[in-house]
């Protein structure tokens, strides 16, 4: 099942929302409803072009790899990092229960 | 002198400090003032320690005299809310980075700072760079310093507010769809949004990895090819900056425009676009005629698919971008989550205003089973036309002349409703960052109301000497 599209032909936003990992409230659902219905619809106009053929763009630019010595650096200090985090055990990240 | 310090060029006061008839306390003081008189109406700042401005003012003054002559010794420079400082915060203008202090230098602070400049302040933004007035920012309003009633523009309406209004000598901005040439056109400055890989963009809070670049907001055009040439070059740290020589732009400035050749895109003279604006831009394509330039036109034929084009990838990249914004590292956290996905929807759901929400939506659901070819792959695909227009165009001259926008300056609440119409407000800035060009924003008149309109100077890839070249000669010649 493809999802993501409701019955009316927009986004589901609920939908997609969740996806994102946001949870939105019943009133911000019904207004980016509306607004991306307008906005897909627009951007939909890539579509009157024939794109046979043509190669795609992901960046400009060259890219290229890079490699140094494989030597310990000195990183960013762990205190100075775990400073801005929101919850902090044993000099790590802390989060709510991930398995029971 | 005119008036202060505050009101010089960065040039000027840089000539000054050198001289010793200026004393980056003075100088810092001089703006530290100003700020406390016009900020209350520009709103140009969001976080300020004057303490700490003073104490990097005095080190700078004592390093000079202990014979120390960086390019930029003692020069304040005003930084953009989602470029990091250390030690500074960097809120992004968001919620959701609230209490965030940064534990490193940007590559391009790191190489200010190796010259001698000083970070004064943190200047206002649209919420991760995603809106083009700045009504976007969760911390504050910022105003238009010709006309509160106005919109800065934006993202960078911070740094153009506060280079425009007295507040700053020069500052930082980002471009991802003209988020620096659009509110440096609005307030009347130059603002100049360097090639794809120019400027490195570690350490700048990404929004659309491939479109991003950091660039300078100033008072005049040689001030933004100083910064530049500081700021530029390849970095370790960010594999997409080039593997290139950055020249000295502020030795190749000429007065003449003799041997250039320049082109005018038909597409970019658009429907509706303001009366005022296209005859401001069109009698600036004379003033260029006038020194010596030869003036021809040329087509961007894809220009009308631009807007889709760049709201579907800035979309889909900032979606994956702000997926670290979970209340894990940094920032906001909601408590009382029963487990991290919960926690991940109610942080992010408190941290983050409408508009990021909304392109979230947008960008997941463009990258999301079903939607990836229709869209995303698409657009990546008419990201190449557009790409081939500019090198056709690129072909037959040194430089494109453009408008930077279709309209002035509008006033704050106006378009703030609708986004669509915001979004269309990009059409002139947002394919330089789809083909990953330069361009620069002059200012070259003023509408009826007295506000400022900006001349756009589109540079190929690496192209920027050519623009401020042109730039540098339109202006000398307006002013003289």
């Amino acid at each position: 099942m493809v999802s993501g599209v409701n019955a009316s032909g927009g986004i589901d936003v609920a939908y997609v929302a969740h996806l994102a990992r946001l949870k939105l409230t019943e009133s911000e659902i019904s207004t980016f409803q509306t607004q991306l219905r307008q906005i897909v619809s627009y951007v939909h106009k890539i579509s009157e072009l024939d794109l046979s053929g043509v190669e795609p763009t992901a960046f400009t630019g060259s890219i290229r790899n890079v490699f140094r010595a494989d030597k310990v650096k000195t990183s960013l200090d762990r205190d100075r990092i775990l400073r801005n985090a929101p919850a902090v055990v044993d000099d790590q990240f802390s989060v709510p229960r991930i398995v029971e | 002198m005119p008036g202060s310090a505050a009101d010089m060029t960065m040039c000027t006061a840089l000539d000054l400090l050198q001289a010793g008839k200026l004393s980056s306390r003075d100088l810092v003081r001089g703006l530290l003032d100003r700020i406390r008189n016009s900020d209350c109406l520009t709103g140009a700042y969001v976080d300020i320690d004057e303490a700490d401005a003073l104490r990097q003012a005095d080190a700078a003054d004592a390093a000079r005299a202990s014979g120390a002559r960086g390019r930029l010794l003692g020069m304040p420079i005003a930084v953009k809310d989602v470029i990091n400082v250390e030690g500074q915060s960097c809120r992004c203008g968001s919620r959701i980075l609230e209490g965030y202090v940064s534990p490193y230098d940007a590559t391009a602070i790191a190489r200010l700072r190796s010259e001698g400049a000083i970070f004064v302040g943190r200047t206002n933004m649209d919420e991760f760079a995603m809106g083009s007035s700045t009504e976007n920012s969760a911390l504050k309003v910022t105003r238009n310093p010709v006309n509160p009633e106005y919109v800065p523009g934006g993202s960078s309406g911070g740094s153009a507010a506060a280079v425009g209004g007295g507040e700053a000598i020069a500052a930082l901005g980002t471009d991802t769809g003209g988020s620096i040439r659009q509110p440096a056109a609005f307030c009347g400055c130059v603002g100049l949004k360097p090639t794809y890989g120019r400027v490195s963009r570690y350490g700048l809070t990404a929004f659309a990895s491939s479109l991003d670049q950091i660039g300078p907001i100033t008072r005049d055009v040689r001030d933004a090819a100083k910064l530049l040439e500081v700021i530029a070059g390849l970095d370790s740290m960010d594999s997409t900056t080039a593997d290139r020589p950055v020249p000295v732009y502020t030795d190749l400035l000429r007065d003449t425009l003799t041997g250039v050749r320049l082109g005018l895109p038909r597409e970019y003279f658009v429907k509706g676009m303001q009366p005022e604006v296209e005859k401001a831009v069109r009698s600036a394509v004379d003033v260029c005629r006038g020194l010596g330039a030869e003036v021809v036109d040329v087509s961007l034929p894809h220009t009308e698919y631009a807007i889709a084009t760049y709201y579907i990838i800035a979309t889909a990249e900032a979606s994956a971008n702000l997926a670290r914004f979970d209340g894990v590292r940094y920032g906001l956290r909601v408590p009382g989550a029963k487990d991290p996905v919960e926690m991940y929807g109610t942080t992010r759901a408190a941290g983050f205003g409408p508009e990021v929400k909304r392109r979230i939506i947008l960008g997941t659901y463009v990258l999301s089973s079903g939607y990836y070819d229709a869209y995303y792959v698409c657009a990546q695909k008419v990201r190449t036309l557009i790409r081939q227009d500019f090198d056709e165009a690129f072909r037959q001259c040194d430089a494109l002349l453009a408008p930077v926008t279709p309209t002035a300056a509008y006033r704050i609440g106006e378009r703030i409703g609708d986004p669509l119409v915001m979004y269309l407000g990009d059409i002139l800035t947002a394919p330089v960052n789809l083909a990953g060009i330069c361009a620069m924003s002059v200012p070259c008149g003023k509408t009826g109301q007295g506000l400022p309109v900006g001349l756009q100077i589109l540079g190929p890839e690496f192209g920027e000497s050519a623009i401020l070249r042109v730039g540098y000669a339109y202006e000398s010649a307006r002013i003289a």
